[in-house]
């Protein structure tokens, strides 16, 4: 079991991790503190290792910077579920090999503070309130994220995955 | 306006099915016959890093085994977005990274003070039309500005482009906005794009290409700025159509199908105003009118060109800005900062009570130069007024075009900037002094040091910008 945490729409990644923040303005072993510090104060506190952040439609937008994600993937945010990603965001998840899905319905279902389970095998997110069906990723995003991230996929396999 | 007949047949002599700006160039790239939802892998032109993103793209390519970058002269290395250095952390990434620039021996590198990348990848001509861009920035989509498929990556995925010359890419679908007319006096390119981001919200182009047509003809600083904010919608790309630069096979076919249209009719356009904290919130500047300001930034990869300058130059020539506000400027690179020095624009400003900035990204992200206190209240000619963008996350930013910024800057409050372009010189001065007698008592009114300048906005006034800014 994992908690949720729970976002709305359109959570941008000055939200994540504010620029004045980022790994170069305060270090690589401090920018991760600063998750979400403005936003939710205490998240990087209290965030255990598997929660689950759920939101709403284009989850992520804005600035491309990777430390977002990168913040999240330290804290050992386990996978994302949003109604919609930006497309940025969505790479950079894939990349660092943190899941991110998809679903229609995880926002409505849970709600902060619950107690889920990310079930990828599955294809749902499980909630107190329900099961909310998660919409599944592209073969070639998988092979990414099963790899645990692009960095080790092209380690171990010296190219991209094939495209159909 | 509009798509050509394309004239090649496919096998069999069946006519190919039509393209997108989107589907061609990635067709072309991938040498395979693409289309929106294919996920293809394509050789890239250029890839773009900048300094915020060096640690985590120097440890992508350490993770990858080492790997040096694929090909020197296609690699573009620029600090702009915390530069100069403003602390000594900083300082300490700025110089790993002309290390690493030296070591992988990559000419292409642009120090402090050079520029915005984006706007010295264009003015300089490092984005080859119809080819695919892959940059460490958001704002990446700028390249459209001359026909090039620019998209921002993050770190990683663009430590795998250094190392691989490649990436993978899923077709975007398109979206096609037209422009129709000509902009009114004192309404701008800024105001046109601000406008169809109003239309199609911070997510309606997610995943998206912004297809640009009726506009390939304006200046590449205008298509800049129509292209660069396409990220405000979410869109993977935003692609100017029928530019000057494109080469003859990069043209929207007839017949291409778009996810949508919207059609933006400029003659009848008002100057546009995004509010607090959306830069999709636009309203017609009528709504904001008499918002008081604390702060003006002028610059960004979206408005600091040398023709920004001169919009709010045209205003504020001869005049000082409001007391208790203050102006920043920052040219975009060090081109326009020396054409803008050049003709006196830069001088104009500064003896208006601007500070002038060194060239780069400035406080448009809040990391260096004015940043914002909590409660100020900032317009901006930037991209961005999410909360925490410049500085505090209790900061307010309104986001408009450079008249907007140049009367705001001389009143204290916004306001529609038209009239000031009409007005008499005594009219001026009666319509500034209702609008900063009407502004609430905010900040503390600065002495402007340097009243010998007095000689000094004579001859700016009198220098070659006496030339008429007609758009």
């Amino acid at each position: 079991m994992a908690r949720a945490w729970v976002f709305g729409d359109d959570l941008d990644t000055d939200q994540m991790v504010p620029g004045r923040y980022a790994p170069f303005m305060v270090g690589q072993d401090k920018f991760h503190l600063y998750a979400f510090c403005d936003a939710r104060p205490g998240f990087a506190k209290e965030v255990q290792p598997g929660d689950v952040l759920v939101g709403g439609e284009n989850f992520g937008c804005g600035s491309s910077r990777e430390y977002a994600v990168a913040a999240l993937k330290k804290l050992g945010v386990g996978g994302i579920v949003a109604k919609s990603f930006a497309r940025i965001f969505f790479r950079n998840c894939i990349n660092l090999g943190i899941p991110v899905l998809e679903s229609a319905d995880a926002v409505g279902l849970a709600r902060d503070g619950d107690q889920v389970t990310l079930d990828l095998a599955a294809g749902a997110l499980r909630t107190p309130h329900g099961e909310a069906p998660l919409r599944p990723l592209a073969p070639f995003a998988q092979e990414i994220l099963a790899a645990g991230g692009v960095v080790a996929y092209l380690r171990d396999h010296g190219d991209f995955p094939k495209v159909p | 306006m509009g798509g050509r007949l394309s004239t090649p047949r496919g096998p069999g002599g069946r006519a190919p099915r039509p393209k997108t700006l989107a589907e061609k160039i990635l067709s072309r790239a991938s040498g395979r016959d693409a289309h929106a939802g294919d996920l293809v892998i394509a050789p890239v032109s250029r890839v773009m890093v900048h300094d915020s993103v060096i640690d985590a793209v120097m440890a992508g390519l350490r993770d990858l085994g080492d790997r040096r970058v694929w090909d020197t002269s296609r690699v573009a290395v620029f600090i702009d977005h915390a530069a100069p250095a403003p602390t000594p952390v900083v300082a300490d990434s700025h110089r790993i990274l002309r290390e690493w620039v030296r070591e992988q021996g990559i000419a292409t590198f642009y120090d402090a003070g050079e520029g915005v990348c984006h706007q010295i990848m264009v003015e300089e001509g490092y984005c080859e039309p119809g080819t695919v861009i892959v940059g460490s920035d958001s704002h990446s989509n700028s390249y459209g500005a001359v026909g090039a498929f620019g998209a921002g990556m993050g770190a990683t995925d663009v430590a795998v482009a250094l190392a691989l010359g490649r990436t993978w890419l899923r077709v975007p679908e398109s979206i096609k906005v037209t422009f129709a007319g000509k902009p009114r006096k004192g309404v701008t390119m800024k105001d046109a794009i601000m406008r169809v981001v109003r239309e199609i919200g911070t997510d309606g182009a997610r995943y998206a290409s912004v297809e640009f047509h009726g506009v390939g003809s304006l200046p590449q600083g205008d298509r800049i700025t129509l292209a660069g904010m396409t990220t405000e919608m979410g869109a993977k790309a935003g692609i100017v159509a029928d530019t000057p630069e494109a080469p003859g096979w990069l043209f929207p076919d007839r017949g291409a199908s778009y996810s949508n249209e919207v059609t933006v009719d400029l003659s009848t356009l008002e100057p546009q105003i995004a509010i607090p904290p959306r830069v999709d919130q636009v309203v017609d500047i009528s709504e904001a009118i008499g918002q008081p300001v604390d702060i003006v930034f002028l610059g960004s990869c979206t408005n600091g060109r040398l023709v920004d300058m001169r919009q709010a130059a045209s205003i504020l020539r001869g005049r000082r800005i409001a007391p208790e506000v203050r102006l920043e400027v920052v040219p975009s690179s060090r081109r326009q900062f020396e054409d803008a020095m050049a003709d006196g624009t830069l001088l104009a400003l500064s003896a208006a009570g601007a500070v002038i900035g060194s060239s780069g990204c400035g406080p448009c992200l809040g990391r260096t130069g004015g940043v914002l206190a909590g409660n100020e209240i900032c317009l901006s000619t930037a991209n961005r007024n999410y909360r925490g963008r410049m500085g505090s996350p209790d900061a307010f930013i309104y986001i408009g075009s450079p008249y907007v910024a140049a009367v705001a800057a001389l009143t204290g409050v916004i306001d529609d900037p038209r009239p000031y372009l009409e007005a008499t010189e005594d009219e001026l001065d009666a319509l500034v002094a209702r609008r900063r007698a009407e502004r609430p008592g905010r900040g503390a009114a600065s002495v402007r040091s340097g009243d010998r300048s007095r000689e000094l906005m004579v001859a700016a006034a009198r220098s070659g910008v006496a030339a008429e800014i007609d758009d």
